[in-house]
C-alpha cells in the first residue's frame, strides 16, 4: 500500500474524510439557507426566484454542485461504513450501560441521525432538485421554484417531515461541527471555545430558519 | 456496626475465552462502607471458596489506583459511579444498603474475556511495543535536568503520562476506540525533546497497530475522558490527529 491508501484507510484517515466533507457540507448549508431565506422578503417569492435562477445558471455554482455531491456521497458512504465497523467492535453488548453519564446521546447517535437525514434528503431532492434540474417545468417557465415549494408544503405531512428532519440536522450539527475540528486536530486553548460557541449557534439557527420555511408556507404566514 | 449493608450483585461469569457467559446473582451481607469494591469481592470470594464454589476471577494488583489492573464495569460505567477513580479506589460508601450492582468485564473485541471479569489487554502492550518508547538511552536525572523544557510542555507530558493503561476509555466508548490511551502515550513522548525526533514514525506505527488490534474509530463523544480514572484530556486525541496528519502528509 502506498502512503496515501494507508493514511486514508486508517481509522484517523476515515474520520478526516468525515470531517472535511462535513465542513464542506456545513458551508453549503449556509449558502442554501441564505438563498432560501429570500422567501422571507415576503414579495411572493420574486427575490427568491431570481436568486435561485442565478444560482441555477451560474457556472461556478454549477461546478461547486458537483463538488457538493462528491462530498455528500463520500460523507454518506464513509459514515455508514464507520457506523457498521465501529458497531462490530463490541459483539457482546453490556447488560447495563449508562452512556448518559459520560456523553451526550446525540454524539453517540451520529449514524442514526445521519440515516434519518439521508432519508429526508432523498425526499427533498426528489421534490426540488430533480424537478429543477431534470425537468423543464421551472426553466420552461410553466412554474417557479417558489410555487413548487408552496405546492409541496401544502401537505401537512411534508411539513412534519421537514421540521422533524431539521431537529435531526440540529443535533447532527451540534456534535458534528466541533467534532470535525477536533478530528482535524484544530484545537487550541484560545480558539476552541469560539469554535464550540459558533458551532452551537449554527446548529440551532440554521435548522431553525430552514424549519420555518415549510411552516410559514403551510400556514400562509407569508405572501 | 452501623453503616453495614446487604447487597445483591449480578456478576458476569464466564469459564474461559470462548465459553458462553452469563450474569449470576450473589447476595453479600454485612458489608462495611469502608471496604473498597475489591475488598467486597474478596469477602464474596472467601465465601464462595468456603462453599466449594469457584471464586470470581478479576484483575487487580496495586489496589491504590496506580497500576491499571483493576477493570470492572459497574452499573453501566467503567470503574463505577465516581469521577477520576479506579475500581480499587471505589469504596462501598458509594452504594446504599439493598442496592443491586451489575458487574461486567470490559467489553470490546480487542479485549477478549479470559475468565469472568478478567480481560486480555495485551493489545495495549502490542501498541506500546510498536512505537511507545524512545530508541536510545536518554541518560540519568542530571541529563534530563540539563535540557531546557518549557514548563507547559513538561506539565502536559506529565499529565498524559498519568495514563495507567487500564482500558476504561475503550470500555466506555460506543466505538470501542483506544484513541485516548494511544494519544496519551504518543503525547507523553512527543512533547518532550527526548521523544520528539521519533514522533512521525511513532505515531504512524502506533495508530497502525491500534487499527490492527481491532479498536474502533474515534467520534469524539468524550466518554473516554469522562470515565478515565486519571482524567486524561481529550486534547491528546486532537494532538494525535494533528501529528498523524502531519506524519502522513508531510513525513518521509
Ligand atoms: S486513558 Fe485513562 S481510561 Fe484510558 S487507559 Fe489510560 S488511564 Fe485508563
Ligand atoms: S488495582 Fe492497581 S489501579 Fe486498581
Amino acid at each position: 500500500m502506498n502512503w496515501f491508501t494507508t493514511f486514508i484507510t486508517s481509522s484517523i484517515g476515515k474520520k478526516i474524510v468525515m470531517a472535511l466533507t462535513g465542513l464542506f457540507l456545513i458551508t453549503f448549508l449556509l449558502v442554501h439557507c441564505s438563498v432560501n431565506a429570500c422567501i422571507f422578503f415576503n414579495d411572493g417569492g420574486e427575490t427568491f426566484n431570481e436568486v435561485a435562477e442565478f444560482f441555477g445558471s451560474n457556472p461556478v455554482i454549477r461546478t461547486m454542485e458537483i463538488v457538493l455531491f462528491i462530498c455528500l456521497i463520500l460523507h454518506i458512504i464513509q459514515g455508514l461504513v464507520l457506523w457498521g465497523q465501529n458497531g462490530s467492535k463490541r459483539p457482546v453488548k453490556y447488560t447495563s450501560k449508562n452512556g448518559a453519564a459520560n456523553s451526550t446521546w446525540y454524539s453517540r447517535s451520529m449514524g442514526l441521525l445521519g440515516t434519518l437525514l439521508l432519508m429526508f434528503l432523498i425526499v427533498h431532492l426528489k421534490d426540488f432538485w430533480v424537478v429543477s434540474r431534470f425537468t423543464d417545468e421551472i426553466t420552461g417557465g410553466s412554474t417557479t421554484l417558489y410555487a413548487k415549494m408552496n405546492e409541496a408544503f401544502d401537505n401537512i405531512w411534508v411539513v412534519v417531515l421537514y421540521v422533524f428532519s431539521m431537529f435531526s440536522l440540529s443535533y447532527h450539527l451540534l456534535h458534528g461541527f466541533q467534532s470535525a475540528f477536533r478530528t482535524m486536530g484544530w484545537t487550541h486553548r484560545k480558539y476552541t471555545p469560539l469554535i464550540k460557541a459558533v458551532g452551537a449557534g449554527f446548529a440551532v439557527l440554521i435548522p431553525f430558519i430552514f424549519a420555518m420555511m415549510p411552516i410559514v408556507m403551510h400556514f400562509n404566514l407569508i405572501d | 456496626m452501623s453503616g453495614n449493608m446487604n447487597l445483591t450483585l449480578k456478576v458476569w461469569r464466564q469459564q474461559s475465552l470462548n465459553a458462553p457467559g452469563k450474569l449470576v446473582d450473589y447476595k453479600v451481607k454485612d458489608i462495611s462502607e469502608d471496604m473498597s469494591f475489591l475488598e467486597m469481592f474478596d469477602v464474596l470470594n472467601e465465601e464462595l471458596i468456603t462453599k466449594g464454589d469457584e471464586p470470581i476471577a478479576f484483575d487487580h494488583d496495586c489496589r491504590e489506583g496506580i497500576c491499571g489492573s483493576c477493570s470492572m464495569h459497574i452499573n453501566g460505567r467503567p470503574h463505577g459511579p465516581l469521577k477520576g477513580v479506579t475500581t480499587c479506589q471505589l469504596h462501598m460508601r458509594s452504594f446504599k444498603d439493598g442496592d443491586t450492582i451489575v458487574v461486567e468485564p470490559w467489553r470490546a473485541n480487542a479485549f477478549p474475556v479470559i475468565k469472568d471479569l478478567s480481560v486480555d489487554r495485551s493489545a495495549f502492550d502490542r501498541i506500546i511495543g510498536s512505537g511507545g518508547y524512545i530508541s536510545v538511552n536518554t541518560g540519568n536525572a542530571q541529563d534530563a535536568n540539563s535540557l531546557p523544557i518549557p514548563k507547559d510542555d513538561a506539565d502536559e507530558a506529565f499529565m498524559s503520562a498519568a495514563c495507567i493503561g487500564c482500558g476504561a476509555c475503550v470500555a466506555a466508548c460506543v466505538n470501542s476506540s483506544a484513541m485516548l490511551f494511544v494519544s496519551a502515550k504518543v503525547s507523553q513522548l512527543s512533547l518532550l525533546p527526548q521523544g520528539k525526533p521519533e514522533t512521525d514514525q511513532r505515531v504512524l506505527a502506533m495508530v497502525n497497530q491500534m487499527d490492527t488490534e481491532g479498536f474502533g474509530a474515534c467520534s469524539n463523544t468524550g466518554a473516554c475522558t469522562a470515565e478515565c480514572p486519571k482524567e486524561i484530556s481529550q486534547g491528546n486525541i486532537a494532538r494525535m490527529n494533528r501529528l498523524y496528519l502531519a506524519a502522513s502528509l508531510g513525513g518521509k
